[in-house]
């Protein structure tokens, strides 16, 4: 287990590394999601001010879209310099490899959001600071949920032909447990009349689904796999 | 699977004489006070829903047993499961609008059952795309998807649910009394039965497929 966790947070360290000299995912991670809340002002605001319940739907959908984005490149960049076979061959579990891609996803996912929660703030009046640590708890559950399926099909999905497409086609069917609960859970705390308690249900909720997405992904992981 | 495909026949015929004799037992059944003929297209909506919700069920463990055994047999049958379902899904689809516009007013409603409905066909229709533009290998990523949809089905079921009922509103669900229930039951075994000589005959044309595509490549080898 030790090991596993090691193996992993090495191939997360590696991830980031690569990721720190070029700054490719994360600068255009951020912009792609600017540009979707962009659009949605445009959809959703009224003489304005944004429509009721609006911030909560634009801040996660822009999460989950940006989302997709940022798996689907971080598994290119392992097939463009041809190392996903070395990264398979490494002399450590395969769930090594699966852990430290999600790890490397999640941090990454982790900065995008930093800046995109509070500019979806200022532009649209959300109330952040109404309940901090409820928010910031459904979005580390949420995108933990959505991470953990996403890396297991962007990895998949990998030797696929089509993949750009194919990856969102099959990512936001079987996510929609997690969309489902950290869209609710925020829009509990943004709306005009907070109800704290239902925020924490399904906070609650996202915990045990997290659980459930990471655990299958673990245990397919592996067969899927192998070559 | 040899026995299973010369089974298809008589389940094929076996069908057939029930779907003829469908609308004379159907017949048999009163008019329900409120909606009257309308109604009737429940002997059609709910089995062909039921039998969705099975197929779904077959490809899931086939998927799972295909990719933990690698059994092709087992891939056969998550292939033809996974068609059916988006088959069976689009006649649920189809049909329940027909009859929400009749007794909600409205083609759609964001109702529990309805999405979850939808999204679950979703999945299956994932699995079809993902199997035909995949590529090489997309057998073993298209089970992975089988595996999730069925594994993912009660937690979007219940979240959908749960995500609905924090806005309640009435719902029209009879309660069934007998006369209704036994041309209900006729009809659930009609369709299961076309679903199984079908299953079995998809599972057996992909079995030929992947036997044609092997002599191919040992004519090339």
């Amino acid at each position: 287990m030790k090991d596993v966790l090691r193996a992993a947070w090495l191939i997360a360290q590696k991830d980031l590394r690569v990721e720190a000299r070029s700054r490719e995912l994360i600068y255009t991670t951020i912009f792609f999601a600017m540009a979707c809340v962009l659009i949605f002002a445009f959809a959703f605001v009224r003489d304005g001010r944004p429509i009721e319940h609006a911030p909560a739907g634009i801040l996660w959908v822009a999460i989950v879209f940006s989302g997709t984005l940022a798996l689907a490149r971080a598994f290119e960049r392992e097939r463009q310099s041809e190392t996903l076979r070395a990264l398979l061959l490494a002399p450590s579990e395969r769930a090594a490899v699966y852990l430290g891609k999600l790890f490397a996803v999640l941090i990454l996912l982790a900065a995008v959001e930093a800046l995109l929660v509070p500019i979806v703030g200022l532009l649209f009046q959300a109330p952040l600071l109404r309940a901090p640590w409820l928010l910031a708890g459904l979005l580390a559950s949420g995108t933990i949920g959505f991470a953990a399926v996403g890396t297991l099909f962007a990895a998949m999905l990998v030797r696929a032909q089509s993949r750009d497409v194919l990856l969102p086609v099959v990512l936001y069917p079987l996510t929609v447990p997690v969309i489902i609960g950290g869209l609710q859970g925020t829009a509990f705390i943004f709306a005009a009349e907070p109800n704290f308690d239902m925020a924490r249900l399904w906070l609650s909720m996202l915990v045990f689904f997290d659980a459930v997405f990471v655990t299958l992904a673990l245990w397919t992981f592996a067969p899927v796999m192998t070559e | 699977m040899r026995f299973a495909t010369r089974l298809v026949p008589p389940l094929l015929v076996v069908a057939a004489v029930m779907f003829a004799a469908a609308p004379f037992v159907i017949d048999t059944a009163p008019y329900e006070s409120s909606m009257g003929l309308i109604q009737r297209i429940f002997y059609f909506h709910v089995p062909v829903g039921i039998v969705m919700l099975v197929s779904g069920l077959v490809c899931g463990v086939a998927s799972a047993v295909y990719l933990f055994r690698r059994s092709p047999v087992a891939d056969y049958l998550a292939v033809a499961a996974a068609e059916l379902s988006v088959v069976f899904g689009l006649i649920v689809l189809a049909t329940g609008p027909l009859w929400a516009r009749k007794a909600w007013g409205v083609w759609w409603d964001w109702d529990a059952r309805l999405t979850s409905t939808v999204v679950m066909w979703m999945v299956f229709a994932a699995y079809l795309l993902l199997r035909r533009f995949g590529g090489p290998g997309s057998e073993v990523l298209s089970a992975a998807v089988g595996l999730f949809g069925m594994v993912l089905s009660p937690f979007v079921y219940w979240s959908v649910n749960f995500w609905r009922t924090l806005h309640p509103k009435t719902s029209v669900l009879p309660t069934l009394p007998s006369p209704m229930l036994g041309p209900m039951l006729f009809c659930l075994a009609a369709f299961f039965v076309l679903y199984v000589a079908l299953l079995f005959l998809r599972a057996r044309l992909a079995s030929a497929q992947a036997a044609l595509e092997q002599a191919y490549l040992s004519v090339e080898d």
